[in-house]
């Protein structure tokens, strides 16, 4: 018991320093900060998703960049349309573009959602190598699509020339809008830790473990994986939003195989199947990215080796290590 | 005669040029032990695997309770009340032994697709699960995780498991397999308390449980049944000596 209390300890801190430190950095005038530690709320949402999918249900997917850049494209899309005054879609109903967060979240995990369903359908036919090839296949196919579709910018990608709204928020404020991705952040985490601990998470888990025996007790493995892969989708979808948010801008990049690597990084340097590994691995990436990228351009050397280290001596993440438990899940 | 539990006509299952399972034809009737044995290599664990839903037969079918259920899946056959065991232990490791029993809980009594009440504080399962696991002896090994059990906790809670699941018929492969003489011993007993309560298909290289137990008693040589009778009649029959039975008697 003792070690499970260490990890909630850790993860207290983990939240409590990524609400501190933008605030300090405020307090000394550098909004700059704030900004870094948004990335690092969105980033670490993306891989809460992935967690889900990965930790939780060992479906190991290699295209959640595709959900990412969804996301993105939904805020984009729907920001141009907005700015233009024009419709997303007007056929068989007329969607308005709306410049307003929250419907523009619905949207973005609504149809990362839907294409998570087509994706995770065919997908979780397979498992092993095969699984990650056929994800990585399918985010590669929307990729290609996005470049070639220049109504959205094609390779250029797509402007957000305003950012979008909150209501009663001033979203080009720094604080507001940290506090906004960190707040998203907490909820997908406190969903996560919830449904963990519900049939559904029960079935999950033991869908990863051992899916023989989870059939054996009357179960389909089947369903329950598509749903997990599912709400992964739609939590990484909604981060992708944000992320476009964030830089005012969707590029194709969001939807590539080395954004699916980065988010997959995320999950495995904090440590796979723990709640808050996401948090602590994206945390991780942006300062290694800041202070390293600073000095060098060949930063990520030091992150391969950083995750070699993880990956052979420190199965449980940088979360595992501190806690000194090799626990998974 | 009442109509049986479970019945198996005319299987075939072919590997290759191999016939692991040729035209097999057997019944379980309720309330029986119906012991299955046969040399290493008689096609006993393919027969399993294909009255399980692991393997699907080239020919046959296979009836549980008076319905067809050659074409359904594994999850499919065990919500139709097919409780199995396996050779090789499967539990899920990283699950204490109380949440083992809770999942076969939840897959006989509830929906998988609960997102919001934790299963700790639900006692429709914890319940269940806590007096399935005195039954089998395992109340207080409860807490443990499943890896942490020994080789003989773990094969009694995966019988345990099979019985949350409240099944009409249980399949047994191997049971004691791996098991000391003391652990046989017990193992032997608690099956002998089920009896009558749930009928077994009960694989078994122990012969000293297998007549202990089995009212039936069939026999599997080369994929083919070659025997089927009680105990006795199987102790006598010149046929299954010869093939089976013959070095030891």
């Amino acid at each position: 018991m003792s070690r499970v209390g260490a990890e909630t300890v850790l993860n207290a801190a983990l939240a409590g320093l990524l609400l501190v430190a933008p605030l300090t950095a405020l307090g000394l005038g550098e909004p700059y900060y704030a900004n870094l530690a948004s990335r690092v709320a969105i980033l670490a949402l993306a891989g809460v998703g992935l967690n889900l999918a990965l930790g939780q249900g060992g479906m190991i997917s290699f295209g959640h960049a595709a959900f990412f850049g969804i996301g993105g494209y939904v805020a984009g899309i729907s920001a141009q349309a907005a700015f233009n005054g024009a419709a997303v879609v007007s056929w068989p109903l007329e969607v308005m573009g709306s410049n307003v967060m929250p419907p523009i979240w619905a949207a973005a995990m609504l149809v990362a959602g839907l294409v998570a369903v087509a994706i995770g359908a065919i997908s979780l036919r397979t498992s092993g190598v095969y699984f990650i090839m056929i994800t990585l296949a399918f985010a590669q196919m929307i990729y290609y699509f996005a470049i070639s579709w220049p109504a959205y910018g094609g390779e250029d990608g797509l402007s957000i020339y305003v950012r979008n709204g909150f209501p009663g928020l001033d979203t080009y404020d720094p604080l507001s809008f940290f506090l906004i991705c960190y707040g998203c952040l907490m909820l997908a985490l406190a969903f996560s830790w919830r449904i963990m601990g519900t049939r559904f998470g029960a079935a999950l888990m033991c869908a990863r473990m051992n899916p023989e025996r989870l059939a054996t007790v009357g179960i389909e493995p089947y369903p329950v994986k598509l749903t997990a892969f599912v709400i992964s989708a739609m939590i990484t979808g909604l981060a992708g939003a944000l992320f476009a948010d964030l830089n005012g801008f969707v590029s194709p990049s969001m939807l590539g195989w080395h954004t699916s690597g980065e988010i997959m990084v995320f999950v495995i340097l904090g440590g796979v199947g723990r709640l808050f590994g996401p948090v602590a691995g994206a945390a991780l990436y942006v300062l290694l990215e800041h202070v390293l990228g600073g000095l060098t351009e060949h930063w990520q050397l030091l992150l391969g080796l950083i995750l070699l280290g993880v990956v052979l001596f420190a199965r449980g993440g940088l979360v595992g290590m501190v806690t000194g438990s090799a626990r998974h899940g | 005669m009442a109509e049986p539990v479970l019945e198996v006509r005319g299987l075939c299952k072919s590997f290759g040029a191999l016939k692991a399972t040729d035209g097999v034809s057997l019944t379980l009737e309720a309330g029986e032990i119906h012991a299955l044995i046969g040399p290493n290599g008689a096609g006993k664990s393919t027969l399993i695997a294909q009255i399980a839903g692991q393997l699907a037969p080239d020919a046959g079918e296979i009836w549980l309770g008076g319905r067809e259920i050659t074409g359904l899946s594994v999850a499919g056959r065990a919500r139709r009340g097919l409780g199995r065991t396996f050779q090789v232990s499967s539990l899920a490791l990283e699950f204490s032994a109380l949440r083992n029993v809770m999942l076969a809980v939840q897959g006989r009594r509830a929906s998988s697709f609960g997102f919001l009440k934790p299963v700790m504080r639900d006692r429709r399962l914890v319940d269940p699960a806590h007096e399935v696991l005195a039954r089998f002896d395992l109340e207080g090994r409860a807490g443990v995780t499943a890896a942490a059990l020994s080789h003989g906790e773990r094969r009694q809670l995966e019988l345990a498991m099979a019985f949350a699941l409240e099944p009409r018929v249980l399949l047994l492969d191997e049971p004691m397999a791996g098991m000391g003489a003391g652990g046989t011993t017990a193992l032997t007993r608690v099956l002998a308390a089920m009896h009558g309560s749930v009928p077994m298909l009960l694989i078994e290289h122990d012969m000293d449980a297998v007549f202990a137990l089995a009212d039936r008693i069939s026999v599997l040589a080369e994929g083919r049944l070659i025997f089927t009778g009680p105990p006795e009649a199987v102790r006598v029959s010149a046929v299954v000596r010869e093939v089976y039975l013959g070095g030891e008697g």
